[in-house]
């Protein structure tokens, strides 16, 4: 075992022996590695985090027609650290009346549930915090920490608009985690197991290819629970002002909004790791751990830019409409689509590869027709309700 | 004491202040709050008994679903969040003595039990909790007829929550 292939245990063997050299008991050299091992783990994330504000800024910028950051430093490069000086330096205001103790945590809590994310993300195959036989599941807990830190940040600014914000971004939040876990089921239905190294070990062909639905309708929901365009009913500017955070300034502000592009960022790297393979490619990952991190890396990086890609093209829909969307479109659809998969997988148990893979496809287009067809004859009695003429009062003289 | 008794402790301290703290807070929403808490110590002594899938799916349903559901209810139904009447009501003693006796009843049953002193058998490696779970509540020979048993009655409340708030044009 050499650090090219396994550097972690490397890292961590060596330190430990540092740390037991040192007369600490082997049980505490332990802990100590492990905590080093979180805290280098975070910092990287909160690296990437930072130019994740220029990529943002760029990629807006370009699907604008703009430019973007160019004036500091190389492609404006240095934008995102003159940015957090300005957060940093910015007066920290408390409203009146504020929850004091509520309305710190939130911030917080709403940062924290974004990290946890990466406790089960295998960035290589020898390299993830920790492989929890229950980690499609442990993403929606700690989606449910993050809804609870944005109702605490909404609640404690004492303030109508956050409220009302926090009550639709809750809203939304809530309801989308339920096809987000019916579509987490297919890629385990495939491989027999929740844990996510399992999940992209038995990928040899992508789910992304046996289940696209089940694909579109994650991606859908993860758009959804990151409150992002067409769903960032929370930021409804005309009437909201900003959602829940109004009354954040300064680095409070600055840390939900470094949370959401890492966790649009983290959610880019669950739709690879659910649906394209993860850090697998073509073998390539079997090379070094360090390439399979660039593969993971690359493809979170590409899901990322497909929910910056809809966020700046498609535009906010109503919260009546959403909500419908969900309950009476998506929900009933996920739940057909993971029936139709586990029903189809014991079906078609032992067949050959290309028969596999052709009975899914099939099965999932047709779930896909079915479930337009029903939109479409939904929308035929809406645009019949607004059709018929009104009848008008005649107009008294 | 090994970590894990001092984890234990410490987890066990907090939940027990939290879930004090619930029933003792004036202001609803801090009490929901601390509920919270509560709940998720409890998640933290599931993972110590190696029962990692308990855990996470007491964060998704207690803290994501049932928690998030108080704070709503307690945000929608009142204008203000601070209780104003009295606390207790003049029984209060009546519930602290039901709620001693249970505890003790409970240590006593436990303490017969003769699997209360014994230290856990290390779990085998490659044992995989969820599977066995999953077997345990769909075999015949394990649990499904409590299990599908629990799925009806979850459904019909569901069933009648909705009639119930169905608007009848």
């Amino acid at each position: 075992m050499t650090f090219w292939n396994d550097p972690l245990k490397v890292a961590a063997d060596w330190l430990t022996g540092i740390f037991t050299g040192w007369g600490m008991p082997s049980a505490g050299a332990h802990v100590l590695v492990a905590f080093l091992g979180v805290l280098m783990l975070i910092t990287i994330l909160m690296v990437i985090d930072i130019f994740l504000v220029w990529i943002e800024r760029k990629v807006v910028a370009r699907f604008q027609d703009r430019i973007g950051p160019n004036r500091l430093g190389p492609f404006g490069l240095i934008q995102p650290f003159a940015d957090i000086i300005k957060l940093m330096i910015k007066e920290d205001t408390t409203p009146d009346g504020a929850d004091k103790v509520v309305y710190n945590i939130a911030p917080m809590l709403s940062m924290m549930s974004v990290l946890i994310l990466w406790a089960v993300v295998p960035l290589a195959p020898v390299m993830l915090g920790v492989d929890l036989n229950a980690g499609v599941l442990f993403i929606i807990a700690a989606g449910s920490i993050g809804t609870l830190s944005i109702i605490m940040a909404g609640w404690s600014s004492n303030n109508k608009f956050s409220v009302i914000g926090a009550f639709r971004q809750v809203a939304v939040m809530v309801s989308f985690e339920i096809p987000m876990l019916a579509t987490l089921l297919i890629p385990t239905i495939f491989s027999g197991s929740m844990g996510m190294n399992a999940i992209i070990q038995s990928q040899d062909i992508w789910f992304f290819f046996l289940s696209p639905l089940a694909a579109l309708i994650f991606l859908i929901a993860a758009i959804a629970e990151l409150g992002r365009a067409p769903f960032d009913l929370a930021e409804g500017e005309s009437e909201l002002v900003s959602g829940y955070n109004i009354e954040y300034s300064g680095m409070k502000f600055g840390m939900f909004y470094a949370g959401e592009l890492l966790h649009a960022f983290t959610f880019g790297g669950f739709w690879a790791i659910m649906f394209f393979g993860g850090y697998r490619f073509f073998g390539l990952e079997k090379v070094s751990p360090f390439l399979a991190i660039a593969i993971i890396l690359f493809k979170a990086l590409l899901g990322y830019w497909v929910i910056m890609w809809v966020k700046y093209t498609v535009m906010r829909i109503r919260i009546d409409q959403m909500l419908a969307f969900n309950w009476k479109f998506l929900t009933p659809v996920a739940f057909v689509l993971v029936m139709v998969t586990a029903l189809m997988n014991a079906l078609l148990d032992g067949a050959p590869s290309w028969l596999f893979v052709t009975g899914m496809i099939l099965s999932n287009v047709i779930v896909a027709w079915v479930a337009m067809e029903f939109v479409r004859s939904a929308a035929k009695q809406e645009r019949e309700k607004v059709e018929v003429p009104k009848q008008v009062a005649e107009a008294h003289h | 004491m090994t970590g894990e008794q001092i984890i234990f402790l410490i987890v066990g301290a907090v939940t027990l202040i939290a879930g004090f703290l619930v029933v003792t807070v004036r202001n609803l929403v801090h009490a929901a709050l601390w509920l919270v808490a509560t709940l998720f110590g409890v998640a933290i002594i599931y993972t110590l008994l190696n029962a990692g899938f308990l855990a996470v799916v007491q964060v998704v349903v207690y803290i994501g679903a049932i928690a998030i559901l108080f704070i709503f209810a307690v945000m929608l139904t009142r204008r203000q969040a601070a209780e104003t009447g009295p606390a207790m009501n003049k029984n209060w003693w009546g519930g602290a003595v039901v709620a001693v006796l249970t505890f003790a009843g409970l240590a006593f049953l436990l303490q017969t039990w003769s699997g209360f002193s014994k230290t856990a058998a290390a779990i085998p490696s490659g044992f995989d909790a969820v599977n066995q779970l999953g077997g345990a509540l769909t075999s015949p020979a394990g649990y499904v007829l409590p299990f599908e048993v629990a799925s009806v009655l979850l459904l019909a409340a569901l069933v009648g929550a909705v009639y119930l708030a169905f608007n009848k044009k």
